[in-house]
């Protein structure tokens, strides 16, 4: 076999299965390929002692004819995860040179049915950004190019690390998390599967939290049936998350069928903003035919207070990223100032914070910390959670007139040029968001599917939302129109 | 909504972060860009909805009051930046 970190999760395990390969292997395929993609900026701590140790109990495993689906399966997981003795900063200098005691549900859960961890993957600073330009690691790099241009591009973000490693098969699939487009945004920058599963499917316990009530994490994967595979491993109920939904997972593998007939698809008119590109509109009315092909019913329906999910998002989310940050204060894990003469501990805490939180963190943390603060929390926080009703109620509303799913872009544009949006007012970076945000105001499963290429190369995906905990759903729906897609471009290697 | 330098000031002080006094001017700028995104809010029609809680209608799942986990003293302080005779160690609080 050649090309082994090309494989997809599907394509390995029945590989190893049949002894045609082993873990070791791929895992070290991996690594090699990951020694030279630096340029990349993909991972961030390296961890092949790790690898190579789980990847031979991964191959006793295999050989004993036993294995779950996710066994000697080398991942990437993003630096947002608690690994156990691994360094883990969520990308700043806050968290410089801690490693936790502990792991992650997620990753334990992983690692339990045998995967392998290559290393830790770069993101945005605390998973606040879109283009992994804030993390303290520097930028992680699309591996995709306008044609012969070889400006570099954002691979998008948070979870730009995550998107970059697996387009670039640096590793066989990764680990992301969604606070408002996380994980959709940057698979539709590279050309990857992500999935946002509904709020509570994923245990959040050991993900460094940057608003609880939005935060989800999920699968990035080169394919559909790979994120089945992936997510089945993360989900389930986790008693040290209390917002853990304690609900029986089904087999989502299973549920990829293909078979869509009979099944509604809203199309929502506010998704047509002003100035979308043509591509974009082209790739959402190509989309729409593909599953009116397959037999689904394609319904036109109205989000009504799509626009305002934006600013309802840019307060709840730095208001719990407020909260949730306070505890970054030099005393218990990372960073401490160096303290002057006659310092005492407010000087300590504001100096810390000061050197530890790169800029946009900070201004998320005192956006925050404004409109939570008295005199503006009715105003600010409380009128954003009313209209945060308002807009799951819409969702709901289009469920139970028989919305199935419901497909949109995945995002605004193609990848831009890291370094373009540098003097953009910081509203200019958040639209970015502007079709995946509503999703997680909604706590809705969401997945982003690659679908075409605009006319400078560049991948574009669609997004498909599902109704709470139908992800099996979803998730076929989603296999549908990756069948009908046919989107099979791969990035040309320059690193 | 313009937020004038005084406001940046007192924000900065309340989320303890330190600010450079040159630096609160754009500060304060960049607040009232953000601000003026978020007022869009104010169009809509919110009277009798109630603000979200909970985006899944669940009751938060309790556990018994017993005790799990405990003598961790060592793991708890592993990562401090100055941990001294078991416990975290901070500036002088009280003069």
């Amino acid at each position: 076999m050649t090309d082994l970190t090309k494989l997809t999760i599907a394509e390995a395990r029945d590989a190893m299965r049949k002894g045609d390969t082993t873990s070791a292997e791929i895992t070290q395929a991996c690594l090699t390929a990951i020694e030279g993609a630096g340029a990349l900026g993909a991972f961030v701590h390296h961890t092949p002692e790790i690898a190579t140790e789980q990847a031979a109990v991964a191959d006793a495993r295999i050989k004993t004819g036993d294995a779950p689906d996710m066994c000697g399966i080398p991942l990437g997981i993003k630096d947002l995860f608690c690994t156990k003795g691994v360094p883990s900063q969520a990308a700043s200098g806050i968290l410089e040179g801690f490693k936790p005691e502990y792991e992650s549900t997620v990753t334990s859960q992983l690692f339990d049915a045998g995967a392998v961890m290559l290393g830790k993957l770069n993101m945005d600073e605390f998973a606040m950004g879109s283009s992994n330009e804030t993390s303290v690691y520097g930028n992680a790099v699309n591996p995709w190019r306008r044609g012969n241009d070889d400006a570099a591009l954002t691979p998008g973000g948070s979870s730009g690390g995550s998107a970059s490693a697996v387009a670039a098969d640096l590793c066989l699939a990764a680990t992301g998390t969604d606070t408002g487009g996380s994980i959709r945004q940057p698979a539709a920058f590279v050309g990857i599967t992500g999935l946002k599963p509904t709020y509570g499917r994923v245990s959040r316990w050991g993900i460094v939290a940057f608003a609880s009530s939005l935060d989800q994490a999920g699968p990035m994967t080169k394919d559909v049936r790979d994120s089945a595979i992936m997510l089945q491993t993360m989900c389930g109920h986790d008693p040290k998350d209390s917002t853990s939904a304690d609900l029986a997972v089904p087999d989502f593998e299973a549920a990829l069928t293909g078979d869509i007939k009979g099944k509604t698809i809203g199309i929502p008119k506010e998704y047509r903003m002003d100035g979308m590109p043509e591509e974009i509109e082209k790739l959402w009315s190509d989309g729409t035919a593909m599953l009116k092909d397959a037999g689904a019913v394609i319904k036109d329906i109205s989000l009504p207070h799509t626009q305002y999910a934006l600013p309802a998002y840019y307060v709840i989310a730095p208001a719990e990223a407020s909260s949730n940050l306070a505890r970054y204060d030099g005393v218990r894990f990372g960073h401490r100032a160096k303290l002057a003469q006659g310092d005492g501990i407010t000087e300590m805490y504001e100096k810390t914070r000061a050197e530890g939180f790169g800029p946009e963190v900070q201004r998320r943390v005192m956006i925050g910390t404004y409109v939570l603060s008295a005199g503006f929390y009715d105003a600010y926080y409380n009128r954003a959670r009313r209209v945060r009703t308002l807009i799951k109620q819409d969702f709901e509303t289009v469920f139970a007139d028989g919305v199935d799913g419901i497909l949109t872009p995945a995002t605004p544009s193609a990848a831009f040029g890291l370094g373009e949006m540098t003097d953009a007012d910081p509203i200019q970076m958040y639209l970015n968001d502007v079709f995946t945000v509503t999703v997680n105001l909604a706590g809705l499963p969401g997945i982003s599917v690659p679908a075409g290429l605009d006319k400078q190369g560049l991948p574009l995906g669609l997004q498909l939302i599902g109704r709470p905990w139908e992800e099996a759903d979803l998730l076929n729906v989603a296999y549908t129109l990756e069948g009908a897609a046919g989107f099979v471009a791969k990035p040309t290697k320059w690193w | 909504m313009s937020i004038d330098t005084e406001t940046a000031r007192r924000v900065a002080k309340l989320a303890r972060i330190k600010v450079e006094d040159d630096q609160l001017p754009a500060l304060a700028g960049e607040f009232s860009a953000i601000l003026d995104f978020i007022e869009q809010l104010n169009e809509v029609d919110v009277e009798g909805v109630e603000p979200m809680t909970s985006v899944t209608p669940q009751r938060l799942k309790r556990r018994d009051d017993v005790v799990t986990d405990g003598d961790q003293q060592a793991a708890v302080l592993k990562n401090a930046p100055d941990a001294r005779e078991g416990f975290f160690a901070v500036p002088k609080v009280v003069e």
